[in-house]
């Protein structure tokens, strides 16, 4: 389980980390997510600062409210935060991974073809770290 | 709870001199009722001072010291709703835990003797020996169960800790925690192990030699600096316009923690410099900011905060 540091806004690392749960299916659209409280008690965080988290996926249209239940995954929201993480993905992996491997004078056809070889091995192998 | 009632704590332009020293050297505060504030700073910075006045237990020199808009200073109503658990909290000799409880449960009105029990259990704190003869840790959980059970409306706790082993001050957080969720109230943790309470903060206070040197919401300053690192031509120039907070060089190498949120263009460009970026957690970046206000101090004074 990912653990919350305080180098960043702890907000955004609730929101993250249930967006992630989201996109992994752990946390399938209608169900319930935890109440703040819980959330604070299971992260070992103030109160407010889970229910801004919370608040701030609701406002993205990811959660929303049922009166006097919870909150609730919305329809749609595994396929939005998809959508978001494509479009984020070549910005926060590939060009990382482009910047290391010209430092490291890899070019081109050599980076293609690892990571050609990652993706047919992680798929065969499954997904193990 | 929009009526903009009269803050927890409200503290104007406080002085409180001995013979020879400042110990608070002109504070000015207002603490929201119903969060947790850090009150923090190193020993001898003047948060006990402080929280004295704020009970009632010590006049200031000067200024104002408000509890929901009044003087706390033999003012019954106020003091009924305050609780100041001190570090080395004194009761009477002959007490023991159940009895020091039992007074306990007379003062304070929103007593809960449910909760007490609780956590009597959860340190494992013998009842019926004398205080007197209890270990220092043990003495310290008689004060946070005491703190806790009260809930009161405000909550003072000044190092509450002292001789609580990691995991014993991990209950007290977690249940500090607990019940703050279902009975929220005003609490002040004072304390100098910042990176142990910071994720139960909601708002920081810091003070040194008398003077609040950052009063911020927590979630604001995280990640409000940045440490950047590399070769220190390039991480010069990198930082050039920023207000440094800190400076380590070695050799040509150099790591400037920096007061800053970088955008992705910026991070971009760090990157094509190669640049590390690292992020600054909250002990580091109030303990950053306290020096750096400090040595502004010799300079003309600059605004550090913002």
């Amino acid at each position: 389980m990912a653990a919350i540091d305080d180098s960043r806004p702890i907000f955004i690392q609730i929101a993250e980390l249930v967006e992630s749960e989201i996109v992994a299916g752990t946390l399938a659209e209608e169900s319930q997510v935890p109440s703040t409280n819980e959330f604070a008690a299971y992260y070992r965080i103030n109160p407010a600062t889970a229910a801004k988290g919370v608040n701030l996926l609701v406002e993205r249209g990811i959660l929303y409210k049922k009166r006097g239940i919870g909150m609730f995954v919305a329809t749609g929201a595994r396929e939005k935060l998809m959508a978001n993480r494509r479009s984020a993905f070549q910005k926060q992996y590939v060009q990382p991974l482009a910047r290391e491997a010209r430092k490291l004078g890899i070019n081109a056809e050599q980076l293609a073809g690892m990571i050609h070889e990652s993706l047919t091995t992680e798929a065969s192998e499954g997904s193990v770290l | 709870m929009n009526n903009a009632p009269a803050p927890a704590i409200e503290v104007r332009n406080l002085r409180k001199s001995y013979r020879e020293l400042d110990a608070l050297d002109g504070v000015s505060l207002t603490l929201e009722a119903g969060r947790i504030y850090g009150l923090l700073g190193r020993n001898g910075a003047g948060k006990t001072t402080l929280m004295s006045i704020l009970t009632g237990q010590g006049f200031p020199s000067s200024g104002e010291a408000l509890i929901f808009g009044h003087s706390p200073y033999e003012n019954d109503e106020i003091l009924a709703k305050i609780c100041f658990i001190r570090e080395s909290q004194k009761y009477p000799d002959d007490f023991n835990a159940r009895q020091a409880f039992k007074a306990a449960a007379l003062f304070f009105a929103n007593w809960d003797q449910d909760l007490a029990d609780r956590l009597v259990t959860d340190f494992a704190l013998p009842m019926k020996r004398s205080i007197k003869k209890l270990s220092r840790g043990q003495l310290s959980a008689v004060g946070v169960i005491i703190g806790m059970a009260a809930r009161a409306e405000v909550t003072f706790f000044d190092e509450p800790y002292l001789g609580l082993d990691a995991v014993a001050r991990q209950i007290f957080y977690d249940r500090l925690l607990e019940d703050f969720a279902l009975y929220p109230r005003t609490i002040v943790l004072s304390s100098h192990l910042i990176d142990e309470i910071a994720n139960l903060l909601e708002h920081v206070v810091v003070i040194d030699k008398g003077r609040i040197m950052l009063d911020e919401d927590a979630e604001s300053l995280r990640g409000s600096a940045v440490a950047v690192t590399g070769s220190r031509e390039k991480v010069d120039s990198f930082i050039n316009g920023h207000q440094v907070l800190h400076r380590d060089s070695m050799g040509s190498l150099a790591s400037v923690t920096i007061k800053a949120r970088l955008g992705e263009t910026e991070r971009a460009m760090a990157a094509e410099l190669g640049l590390e970026l690292s992020a600054v957690p909250l002990q580091q970046l109030v303990v950053r900011t306290t020096m750096a206000g400090l040595q502004n101090d010799n300079n003309e004074s600059v605004e550090v905060l913002k």
